[in-house]
């Protein structure tokens, strides 16, 4: 039997992610590598495969080929015990931030706290009301996620994500479904977390999020990897790279340019 | 003309007997037969193919055979093959079979209305599927389909008179058995329609004080 290891301290890696859904190939090859404390942006056109990747990473999809490391070793998520355990440790922000509509705030924090890793109610709520604060939300843990703003419902489910304790934060275009008041609020958690050393790898259109936090941007079209780089690299003004076009596109249609 | 004597020393203490084993009927059939309905409807969504299908097949036999043949069978058929009932346990049987396949359709609707991205967000966090189903879809299922449920269990307060057909005397034997020999049907048949009144009103409103203290500020709201 022959053993995988990663080489260097990479909390994960993907290799070789291949994905097709309908006949379609969604992803074609597609390899991450994340050390701690980094975070890699997805940028690419809607279709171009980011959710899909990052869905297959804690295989809520499962791809068809590919194998998943983590801090060096192979997944075999076949073992449902393994899934379970790599969820655990592998955080998920969607981007329709999917709170559990029958829970209070406090509680969609808690609750896999208490069902998946065991913690008896009282330190799961102590601990949930340690997160909550941390994204400010801690006055609003007793309401329902109906009586939230959009920015509110990503705060928690972001809390919800960190009360885990994940090595790595999946974060699916988190800002992409708030009215554009809102972005701040989220985007500001995010930063936070950014300084803080949190290995995150996110998908965005946000262009400040790439520039700012990005230890590497990937950009992707029909479910490849393009360009790689680092932020100065890929945005440097004047360059001609697919992702500064992309951004450029974005800033045109949104009126900036 | 039926005299206030009667009305009130024989018929209604007659009437109130059957009530009581009218109810002995009709409580144990909607508790087993709302949790069957749970059970049932969450198979049907989320079980192995052969366990849904033979689900499904169960649904569709005590769903479409008329709920009086099925107690019949019970009653006087299975006795040929060795298997005996009194006429309570056939009656209970037959009401449990009946709600429970009635009961899963409402549950199987408000399973299927639970937003996917709920489901992936549990399965992200380590939920294993059992636990998600129990802890994340079931109570908020079980809050969508009360409506239809409850609606279920008037059926069954009124479909419990079919039991007089296996030789029980419920409030409409007791009824019946009255008129044979009182000949007073009007007062006699108008007041056990009373009864059955007041039993499927008063189930409305506790239905309905349940539903609100179930309810989840902006839940069930079309987003």
């Amino acid at each position: 039997m022959t053993t995988h290891i990663t080489s260097g301290s990479a909390v994960l890696e993907a290799r070789g992610f291949c994905k097709s859904l309908g006949g379609k190939r969604i992803l074609n090859d597609v390899s991450l590598r994340v050390n701690k404390g980094e975070m890699k942006v997805l940028i690419g056109p809607s279709g171009a495969g980011k959710s899909t990747f990052l869905q297959c990473i804690n295989y809520l999809i499962p791809p068809d080929e590919g194998v998943l490391f983590l801090n060096g070793t192979p997944v075999a998520p076949s073992v449902k015990r393994e899934l379970y355990a790599l969820r655990e440790r592998v955080g998920m922000i969607f981007q329709d931030f999917n709170l559990f509509d029958h829970l209070t705030v406090q509680e969609n924090v808690s609750i896999a706290l208490v069902k998946v890793k065991g913690m008896n109610r009282g330190a799961a709520a102590l601990r949930a009301m340690e997160e909550l604060e941390r994204v400010g939300l801690s006055r609003r843990a007793s309401v329902y996620p109906a009586q939230l703003s959009g920015g509110q419902k990503q705060r928690v489910a972001i809390a919800r994500a960190l009360a885990m304790d994940p090595e790595v934060i999946l974060l699916d275009e988190p800002t992409s479904a708030l009215d554009p008041e809102l972005v701040g609020e989220v985007s500001a958690v995010i930063r936070e977390l950014a300084r803080g050393g949190m290995t995150m790898i996110l998908a965005t259109h946000q262009m400040e999020f790439a520039r700012a936090l990005a230890t590497e941007i990937l950009f992707m079209d029909r479910g490849e990897i393009i360009e790689r780089g680092a932020p100065a690299e890929l945005l440097a003004s004047g360059g001609n790279t697919r992702t500064r076009a992309f951004f450029c596109k974005l800033a045109a249609e949104e009126g900036a340019c | 003309m039926l005299d206030a004597d009667m009305f009130w020393n024989r018929i209604i203490p007659a009437l109130n007997e059957g009530l009581l084993l009218s109810l002995s009927l009709i409580a144990p059939s909607s508790v087993i037969g709302f949790v069957g309905g749970v059970l049932v409807g969450t198979l049907r969504v989320y079980a192995c193919s052969p366990l849904r299908r033979l689900a499904d097949a169960y649904v569709a036999v005590f769903r479409g055979i008329p709920l009086l043949l099925q107690l019949y069978f019970l009653y006087y058929a299975l006795p040929k093959w060795g298997i005996r009932f009194s006429a309570y346990q056939a009656a209970v049987l037959g009401f449990i079979l009946c709600s429970t396949a009635y009961q899963s359709e409402h549950v199987r609707g408000a399973l299927l209305s639970i937003r996917q991205g709920q489901i992936k967000a549990a399965c992200a966090l380590g939920f294993s599927a059992v636990d998600m189903i129990l802890y994340i879809v079931i109570p908020q299922a079980v809050r969508r389909a009360l409506p239809g449920c409850g609606n279920e269990v008037i059926y069954l307060i009124k479909y419990s008179s079919l039991a007089y057909v296996l030789t029980f005397i419920e409030l409409t034997g007791q009824a019946k058995e009255l008129t044979a020999r009182t000949f007073h049907y009007i007062e006699i048949y108008f007041t056990a329609g009373m009864y059955y009144l007041a039993m499927t009103t008063l189930a409305s409103w506790a239905l309905d004080r349940l539903e609100k203290k179930c309810r989840i500020p902006g839940f069930g709201v079309q987003r």
